[in-house]
């Protein structure tokens, strides 16, 4: 395996960077991280795409013919889906639908809750994320995850940005402090917190807290972010903020959303999948799906006759 | 109004009355429990006046009531104590985060937490006989006539081990933790159940190993809780008799272990300190038992001294415990 430089190897730090490094961003951090090693030329796989409305982007995740089960209970079904790098995609359908499921497999969620298997393949730029051999930890600082309730440690707000780095073994306090405050500001919530770093995260309101579950995400230096139902427990104004973050964002980053909010479907996202009952239904443009939808079910589910 | 209408005022006044015989039922049942607790206190203060004195704290037994004092039995407890605490910490907290955070749920599993549950509720003289077989006469595999002593030379004085361990405050300690172990490992199970799945998952999600989640999210927020669990089990152990009588503890001792009578001694002397865990014991709750069985009446007065000593060590403990916890306590809000 190790000979294919297009596989991931388990804890192979040249390997990971092969897949890293035409992620050109003017990210202070990922140089940072990226500095002091040599420069790997660059080996993406090709990809073809399944679907011509996608040509635009480079796919960054692909699900292929993808079937999930808790137990003996099956809640996805044969779903093949492209993500394109660097825009945001919204997965949409009633509750159940299995679109949550499908999220929490792309960075590999689903492994915590015992009696789960699935079939069919799920690959980040051409690399199977199930393959034995991918580390599933180093996979989780690759896809960066913000959940619907904000999940803020309770510590100070530092400590939470600083998280990520910390558990992946970075100890300078100088870089550590230099990337809360790039997180931060990315996260549009340095100016509201930067005096009072120290004080506990708990503290912030519900908001600020979301944002800082997204800043501390951005902390990891993540390619992909998968975003369950961010904004589904926040008033309006902070669900605005999220969205203008979301759309900030995406300059630099694969998202990937699950929302139960049509507008806000139709607001930030390029592109859109419908999941009905565990079936991919449709996905295209954002525009086209709630303008002109080629389905009936998905046409029933935008214009609000169900779910 | 209608017929049902006339129903319902009807029945108010009864529903009512019936709301207030239960609250006050609830008071009584309080106030009672308190009552009963006051009248014992006063009880083992009103016997133990006059005897409790430095004397009494500093002394070791004695045939006459006035000279009794319970010096082998703090030294004895705080021995026992010491090493349930070194052996059941670790062993508790471990096997409770195995089987919250790492064994998967199938039927072995479940099959061990129930019997947690029913080892929790064993009585303490079945530990002490079991205590007996496996530390006291180490099943018989060695002879206890060989008189067989494994020393071991530690620079500052040398530490002898006797095989099988006989009779010694080293056994008592390990009875006791066998005691205690079920109850610590369902309290920090527990604990650690009530910590929120979500902050081990947002953990996860950043990249976090599993070890990582329990020392930095897991362990912090279900120590109050895990710490709550290890107070009452010592606490328990502390005021155990049976198990220790089953192993061998004396109820007659002028002696502390290892002849350890004052903690400077200690640091003069680090030999008494390797000689404690393997020398004859006595504890306080053992040294009460045996002044109540005492034909002369002035030795109820010395064991109410002696229980009240119990009473306040147990307290002091209690309290200090609880200050750490509500400590720890403070930093985590969900």
């Amino acid at each position: 395996m190790k000979s294919s430089p297009t596989v991931l190897t388990t804890n192979s730090i040249d390997q990971d960077e092969v897949l890293r490094v035409d992620v050109s961003r003017t990210d202070p951090t990922a140089t940072q991280h990226q500095a002091g090693r040599a420069a790997v030329p660059t080996m993406r796989p090709v990809v073809t795409h399944a679907d011509p409305a996608a040509k635009t982007r480079a796919v960054k995740i692909r699900a292929k013919n993808v079937d999930f089960y808790y137990g003996e209970n099956q809640v996805l079904f044969d779903v093949s889906l492209d993500i394109p790098e660097k825009s945001v995609t919204a997965l949409i359908g009633p509750s159940g639908c299995g679109k949550s499921t499908f999220l929490r497999m792309l960075n590999r969620m689903n492994d915590i809750i015992e009696g789960t298997h699935h079939t069919g393949d799920v690959l980040l730029e051409g690399t199977d994320v199930y393959n034995p051999q991918i580390d599933v930890v180093l996979l989780r600082k690759r896809i960066g995850m913000v959940f619907q309730k904000s999940t803020p440690f309770p510590k100070s707000i530092f400590d939470n940005i600083a998280y990520g780095p910390k558990v992946a073994g970075l100890r300078n306090r100088a870089k550590l402090t230099e990337i809360v405050e790039t997180s931060l500001k990315r996260a549009a919530l340095w100016d509201e917190v930067k005096d009072r770093l120290n004080s506990s995260a708990m503290a912030l309101s519900g908001g600020q807290q979301q944002r800082l579950c997204i800043a501390r995400t951005l902390a990891t230096n993540p390619d992909v972010i998968l975003m369950d139902e961010p904004a589904s427990a926040l008033d309006p104004a902070s669900t605005a903020r999220v969205e203008d973050l979301i759309f900030e964002l995406k300059k630099n980053y694969t998202i990937v959303i699950v929302t139960h909010n049509m507008q806000q479907a139709a607001r930030v996202s390029e592109r859109t999948a419908f999941f009905f009952q565990g079936v991919l239904v449709e996905t295209g443009d954002t525009r086209k799906l709630f303008t002109n939808p080629t389905q009936k079910q998905t046409e029933d589910y935008i214009t609000g006759r169900f779910g | 109004m209608s017929d049902q209408e006339l129903e319902y005022a009807a029945l108010l006044k009864r529903r009512h009355l019936v709301s207030t015989c239960f609250e006050w039922g609830c008071r009584i049942a309080t106030v009672s429990a308190l009552l009963f607790l006051a009248v014992l206190l006063a009880g083992v203060v009103y016997q133990a006046w006059g005897w409790l004195d430095v004397q009494f704290l500093t002394g070791f037994d004695s045939r006459r009531p006035a000279n009794a004092g319970l010096l082998a039995g703090i030294w004895g407890t705080f021995w026992l104590i010491l090493f349930t605490t070194i052996f059941t910490v670790p062993m508790g907290v471990g096997a409770a985060i195995y089987l919250e955070e790492y064994a998967s749920d199938n039927r072995l599993t479940r099959l061990i937490k129930l019997n947690l549950s029913n080892l929790a509720g064993v009585p303490s003289i079945v530990y002490g006989m079991l205590g007996v077989t496996a530390f006291v006469r180490m099943f018989g595999l060695i002879s206890a006539a060989d008189g067989l002593i494994w020393s071991i030379s530690l620079g500052f004085g040398t530490l002898e081990i006797p095989l099988p361990l006989g009779r010694c405050l080293l056994a008592g300690s390990f009875t006791l933790s066998l005691l205690i172990l079920p109850v610590v490992i369902i309290a920090s199970q527990e604990a650690l159940r009530a910590v929120p799945p979500s902050i081990r998952h947002a953990s996860y999600a950043l990249g976090a190993t599993e070890w990582q989640t329990i020392r930095h999210q897991v362990l912090p927020a279900a120590v109050p809780g895990i710490a709550t669990g290890i107070i009452l089990a010592l606490s328990r152990a502390m005021g155990e008799t049976a198990p220790l009588i089953m192993i061998g503890a004396l109820t007659y001792l002028a002696f502390s272990p290892g002849n350890l009578n004052n903690p400077m001694e200690a640091f003069q002397d680090p030999q008494r300190v390797l000689d404690a865990p393997f020398d004859m014991f006595t504890s306080m709750p053992i040294q009460i038992f045996n002044w109540v069985g005492q034909p002369k009446a002035e030795f109820q007065n010395v064991a109410a001294a002696g229980s009240l000593v119990l009473l306040i060590l147990l307290v002091v403990f209690n309290a200090t415990a609880i200050v750490i916890r509500n400590r720890a306590q403070k930093r985590i809000t969900w």
